[in-house]
């Protein structure tokens, strides 16, 4: 689904990224961790092309999608969170997920004919989807600035999701989350993989990577120090000492 | 009471004007170029009536053509800047269109006189609407007509999926764009509807005023183009349509009697507008009260 081939990404001399490699298969839930400023946040935009690689390539089901601006690769099927949350706050909650309705099935239910021939009803049952799915109904003429914390973070999950991604960018979705949140939160993205979602999990949280990723790789000063499944990340000693040991 | 009727259009023409700013500052945009568009709308009616002989309302029809191409044209390099940088970019671009009529000179013989623009000296005669033996009442009340179905069209896409793909554009752009929003479409095609507003308005303004210059098209103009729907907010059209009514009616007519003091006052005036209700008079709070009180309470 999504192959990083050597992609690297320096500002001025710091090098954000260096030569990075990963892979995702498809229907795979990956964990990328690292300490903070490791290149996670970076490799995300580097993905969604909000600044493009000072090297590498960006495969994605087997494309090289260098050329594409964001709001394509968005149509592609990339869709992403972010780290500090960013919706747009003074348009309501129904809104945010309208405003989000880009995949290319979308566009083509907004032609003129389609439009009048059921596209509008179609568009509204899906954003009733979503509002379900986040529990966010009884929300849906509020501002998104005046949600609660928790509420706006389920709100870009659900705004992530409005454009039909096959690919998912989870930027520390449990960032500033207490523990029932938390599983929640693991619950919703455990029943997205089982609607067939791929999902690559940017996180500090270890009780969610843990608990979740098939695989994880971890990130240390932009470069990768590990890669496997969970229980031999947590056991790797290079781990710990790059990550959980400066912790600790 | 042709006063009163002349004031009307003053504030019609000038709504126009605001609200083609209005379109460009949802998404974000800071836009000094409208008095541009503004005088390229004025001076191709002017000269279709005038000189082509057209009726007015398809004279109309091609300065509102005539500010999009433009608006359209000057968009895609001018958005490529933020900030600002759009603002000086556009500022330039409205200066420019000003002292290209300030050289401007096409005059064809109608019988004993010359007519058409003539550089600084302007362009006079546009009398389309005394010859027609058009009342200032009708006048008014044809200037009205285009405010209204204008108004109507912004009103209807501020509630259509557009208006909300406008406004997430003004509010972040990263995630806009993130969330699958062309970001270059989204602003080129606000400043090309921002621009067939501004064409519309400057046609109107050169038949009811009958007289143009370069100078009716300076820097004043375009600050007071972006200056309405920002004092009057962004949360409606009617915000602009206040605005334009303090400014214009009770500022400029109503403090006319003070003299030199006129201008100080109305600069204070506007400072202490903003202080008071700084998002402008039609503030998310005040729309959400005025629903309450005519569309009965659903928000709640």
């Amino acid at each position: 689904m999504l192959d990083l081939k050597g992609i690297s990404r320096s500002f001025g001399g710091v090098h954000a990224v260096s030569s990075l490699d990963l892979t995702v298969g498809e229907r795979e839930i990956v964990g990328l961790i690292g300490p903070n400023g490791s290149g996670k946040s970076t490799t995300v935009n580097l993905i969604t092309g909000v600044f493009p690689p000072s090297s590498g390539i960006v495969f994605f089901r087997g494309e090289d999608i260098g050329p594409l601006p964001t709001h394509r690769r968005l149509q592609a099927g990339i869709a992403r969170t972010f780290q500090n949350i960013r919706l747009f706050g003074q348009l309501t909650v129904w809104q945010n997920l309208w405003v989000a309705q880009n995949s290319p099935e979308d566009r083509a239910r907004r032609g003129f004919a389609s439009r009048w021939l059921g596209g509008q009803a179609a568009a509204r049952d899906e954003i009733e989807q979503l509002l379900a799915f986040s529990g966010l109904a009884h929300k849906r003429e509020e501002l998104a600035a005046n949600l609660a914390f928790g509420e706006q973070r389920r709100l870009e999950l659900a705004r992530a999701l409005a454009a039909k991604p096959r690919l998912l960018l989870l930027d520390e979705p449990a960032a500033g989350m207490n523990s029932e949140e938390i599983g929640r939160l693991r619950e919703r993205i455990l029943k997205l993989r089982e609607h067939g979602m791929t999902i690559l999990l940017i996180e500090h949280v270890m009780e969610l990577v843990m608990g979740v990723a098939d695989r994880i790789a971890v990130l240390n000063f932009g470069q990768k120090i590990a890669e496997g499944p969970p229980a031999e990340i947590q056991a790797s000693p290079l781990v710990r000492s790059a990550y959980l040991g400066g912790e600790a | 009471m042709d006063f009163y009727f002349g004031l009307v259009q003053l504030v019609g023409v000038h709504t126009l004007l605001g609200l083609s700013a209005y379109i460009v500052l949802l998404t974000g945009q800071v836009t000094l170029a409208q008095a541009g568009f503004f005088a390229i709308g004025a001076y191709v009616a002017g000269m279709l009536t005038v000189l082509a002989g057209w009726h007015l309302v398809p004279a109309l029809g091609v300065s509102a053509l005539a500010g999009a191409i433009t608006a359209c044209a000057v968009g895609f390099p001018a958005l490529r800047v933020k900030g600002l940088m759009l603002v000086i970019a556009t500022l330039a671009f409205g200066e420019g269109v000003r002292l290209f009529f300030f050289n401007f000179d096409y005059q064809i013989a109608k019988g004993e006189i010359k007519l058409g623009p003539v550089g600084g000296e302007g362009f006079r005669q546009i009398r389309f609407f005394p010859e027609n033996g058009w009342s200032t009442f009708e006048v008014m009340l044809f200037i009205w007509a285009f405010v209204v179905a204008i108004m109507a069209l912004l009103w209807w896409f501020d509630r259509s999926r557009y208006g909300a793909v406008l406004r997430a554009v003004g509010e972040d752009e990263v995630a806009a764009q993130s969330v699958g929003i062309n970001l270059t479409a989204v602003k080129v095609s606000a400043m090309t509807v921002g621009g067939a507003i501004a064409g519309i308005g400057g046609g109107l303004y050169a038949h009811y005023t009958t007289h143009i210059e370069h100078s009716s098209f300076n820097v004043l103009v375009a600050t007071f183009a972006i200056a309405y729907p920002i004092v009057g907010g962004l949360s409606s059209v009617f915000g602009t349509l206040l605005a334009v009514v303090f400014v214009q009616a009770l500022l400029v007519e109503g403090l006319r009697d003070l003299g030199d003091w006129r201008n100080l006052l109305f600069g204070a005036l506007i400072v202490l507008a903003m202080n008071l209700r700084p998002r402008g008079f039609l503030d998310p709070q005040a729309l959400g009260s005025l629903k309450r009180l005519f569309g009965g309470d659903r928000s709640a």
